[in-house]
């Protein structure tokens, strides 16, 4: 890849342009179109770039597989336990407006928290699967 | 804590799956999974107990009131399979660890059983949600993850079968998605008490008609009615033993589950009469219980000759629906829950042999009856149950299904149930016949007993079996209440030409 | 005439839903038949979004001076079954890749040889 500077470059800088916007749809989701599902792919995608232009290895060391595989788990429990514990401050499962001080305020903490637990599974699971595809032919 | 039941046994297994995949290798993924299953069959049993007792359980997720938000809504009917389903994955499970051990990669153990449990939480869900669209989004967690259980086998022909068997599933499924969108855009809801009040006004519009045919044949796929069949006989054939026990027992009943669901709660009765919905399930359960037990009988290779099996029971419980009396609905239901006792029993026995031997072709299997005398003596019972002998499982299924066509005096029905029978002698007798009275071959002198982790799920499978024989309370006095729940009424002015 | 232009939506969906599906059918090589798998599911999704259209309704974003909305409830059914198609794709794919490297081939005729010749 030594050889494509233009590739490089513009890789270098839209990557982090990428991850911003990623993170716009993610926090912006409450408000506007998006959530977590749609930026957990944008932010995979910025990670995909990465491994397409730098290399399977480079992006491996930047996210670790294993870490990844602990990542997805991690967002789904993230989001089912928000409503586990909606069932203990006594409502049923993912009513949010227990959260918080407000109905209101609760709804979109609790928005917020589901949709986090979706971005990380959906960024972990998209990255997983591009993994496991492009690291099938390697020794 | 009691009206949160129902909600728990989804999301108990939901949450506890991811945690399994990352757990470390070795025992603990399975002491997890074994935990969970526990928990979900004591949560299902005392859910049904609670239904008898004190009615309907409807639970609105995240306090969105149906018909907005998603509702849980339990009857005798869903209670009834959510049994099933919760306690066939308890029996599976101490079952599992040495199947599993022996026929799945090491590394893979962790994600099969978090696959297992995914599984366990879609068909839970799709028997806990009263919401249409619901039901779709569970079948393909349920699907999706069978397809890659199915995949684990050891040999390449799992790959092949699990593709097949993807292709067609997720074909099952969209057929389903298009029908109930069609249904959503004349509707405008999804729930499923909802649908029910607005739909028989609505009857009469070509758009319900197709989105019915739509949903109707995307659930005939998923559970293998004749002659959408297909994918089966090849996924239960090369799928690990566990899964093919879990599957088998479970996968088909819960597309049941929703067939009747969707026949009898979501469309109006005159609705059913007036397109040929009943006669189409009463041929294709006759075409089922001749040809796939024929089919049956032709195997050289047990599992498959169990799998085609499946397929023609699957037949006695459409012919059961097809009769549409509620004597019929009791049938198919009762048959529902013994078929899943029988044919789990059957194929762990079998998953048996495999563990001794390797291998379950009948040409391999000669004389093994006598060096495995316990899990011999299970084949028999659980095949007699399987004809339908007095005294087991199988013959009270039999039993109201024949009271059910002779009701309506529908004699090929009764001419065809008890042929199929006849052919069940036939092939469970050419099983036995191999595995007993067939000299015992050099390879398999040394063959000892299947270890005892093997051996007492499986007998608590066949002592069930003999028990639900003898004790009917159980099963039909929930079947009759299920079959009240979904409110047939004796169609006896079907004009169908099956029933004449 | 009108009556074909005027549901040019549910043509478009009608036209792709027969591409995917005899696409399934009709094709040996098991990667076509996932693409024609994926075209099928993307007609169903064609297929909720025009439903939950709204005649002059607005995207369902609260904006200020803006009265009628389209129905956004198809729009997040959708949402999760295209996370059901990815899931689907991919596991199609993922045993696509394991088949080729224990037959040798993703033809589906072949495929069957091999396995009836054994």
């Amino acid at each position: 890849m030594k050889r494509n500077p233009i590739l490089r470059i513009v890789a270098k800088f839209l990557i982090p342009l990428i991850i911003l916007f990623a993170l716009y749809v993610q926090f912006h989701g409450d408000f506007g179109p998006g959530g977590g599902f749609q930026a957990g792919v944008i932010f995979s995608a910025a990670l995909i770039l990465y491994a397409l232009v730098f290399g399977l290895d480079a992006a491996e060391k930047i996210i670790p597989p294993h870490i990844l595989r602990i990542l997805a788990s991690a967002g789904v429990v993230l989001y089912a336990s928000v409503g586990v514990v909606s069932l203990f401050l006594g409502a049923n499962y993912l009513d949010y407006s227990v959260l918080g001080s407000t109905q209101i305020k609760g709804q979109h903490l609790g928005i917020l928290l589901v949709e986090l637990g979706v971005g990380m599974t959906v960024t972990a699971v998209m990255l997983i699967i591009f993994f496991a595809f492009a690291g099938r032919g390697r020794p | 804590m009691g009206n949160h039941i129902s909600l728990l046994l989804v999301v108990i297994p939901l949450i506890a799956a991811p945690i399994v995949a990352v757990l470390p290798r070795g025992r603990l993924p399975w002491l997890a999974t074994l935990i969970i299953t526990f928990i979900c069959a004591v949560l299902a049993s005392s859910q049904l107990w609670m239904v008898l007792n004190d009615g309907v359980i409807s639970y609105e997720l995240g306090g969105w009131a149906p018909p907005w938000g998603i509702e849980y809504r339990i009857d005798a009917v869903n209670a009834l399979v959510a049994l099933i389903v919760a306690a066939i994955a308890a029996i599976t499970l101490p079952y599992a660890l040495l199947s599993a051990e022996k026929e799945i990669p090491q590394q893979q153990i962790p994600l099969f059983y978090s696959a297992f449990l995914l599984c366990l939480t879609g068909l839970l869900g799709i028997t806990q949600t009263g919401d249409l669209f619901n039901v779709f989004v569970f079948l393909e967690i349920s699907s999706l993850s069978s397809y890659a259980l199915i995949s684990l086998g050891r040999n390449r022909q799992a790959l092949t079968s699990a593709y097949q068997y993807l292709i067609m599933g997720t074909i099952g499924a969209t057929f389903f998605l298009i029908g109930v969108g069609l249904i959503y855009s004349q509707t405008g809801t999804l729930n499923m008490q909802d649908l029910a009040k607005l739909l028989p006004e609505l009857a009469h519009l070509k758009t319900v008609h197709t989105g019915f045919a739509f949903i109707m044949i995307g659930i005939a796929l998923k559970l293998a009615m004749y002659p959408l069949h297909l994918w089966l006989p090849n996924a239960y054939t090369y799928a690990p033993s566990v899964v093919t026990v879990f599957l088998a027992a479970t996968a088909t009943k819960v597309a049941i589950y929703i067939m009747l669901r969707v026949l009898f709660t979501i469309f109006p009765n005159d609705f059913l009469l007036a397109t040929p919905t009943y006669d189409i399930f009463i041929l294709s359960g006759m075409a089922a219980i001749i040809i796939a037990s024929i089919y049956a009988i032709y195997q050289s290779n047990i599992k498959k000759l169990l799998a085609y099996s499946s397929v023609a029971q699957i037949g006695y419980i459409a012919l059961g629906i097809g009769f549409a009396s509620s004597k019929g609905i009791t049938a198919a239901l009762v048959h529902l829950f013994n078929h899943a006792l029988m044919k789990a029993a059957l194929f762990m026995a079998v998953g048996a042999i495999i563990y001794r031997i390797g291998s379950c072709n009948m040409k391999n299997i000669n004389g093994l009856g006598k060096q495995m005398p316990w899990t011999f003596g299970a084949i028999v019972i659980a095949g007699l149950s399987l004809i339908g002998i007095p005294g087991t499982a199988g013959f009270i299924s039999k039993w109201y299904l024949v009271t059910a066509a002779l009701e309506q005096q529908a004699w090929i029905s009764v001419a065809v149930i008890l042929f199929g029978s006849l052919l069940a002698v036939i092939y469970i007798g050419k099983l036995i016949e191999a595995l007993y009275f067939k000299p015992v071959t050099d390879s398999n002198q040394s063959v000892q007993e299947a270890p005892l982790l093997l051996l007492v799920p499986l007998w608590v499978l066949v002592c069930a079996n003999i028990y639900f024989g003898l004790d009917t309370s159980l099963t039909v006095g929930v079947a009759e209440k299920a079959a009240d729940v979904l409110g047939v009424i004796n169609t006896s002015s079907i004009s169908g030409v099956m029933n004449k | 005439m009108d009556f074909f232009i005027s549901h040019y939506n549910y043509w478009i969906v009608i036209f792709l839903m027969m591409v995917g599906l005899y696409t399934v059918i009709n094709r040996g090589n098991l990667i076509k038949k996932i693409i024609g798998l994926n075209i099928f599911q993307v007609s169903v999704f064609f297929l909720y979004i025009s439903i939950g259209t709204v005649k002059e309704g607005a995207a369902p974003i609260i904006t200020e001076g803006v009265k009628l909305y389209s129905n956004p409830l198809p729009h997040v059914l959708i949402l999760t079954a295209i996370v059901v198609g990815v899931a689907t794709t991919a596991l199609g794919l993922a045993l696509v890749v394991r088949i080729k490297e224990s037959y040798g081939t993703i033809e589906e005729d072949e495929i069957h040889e091999m396995d009836h010749s054994l």
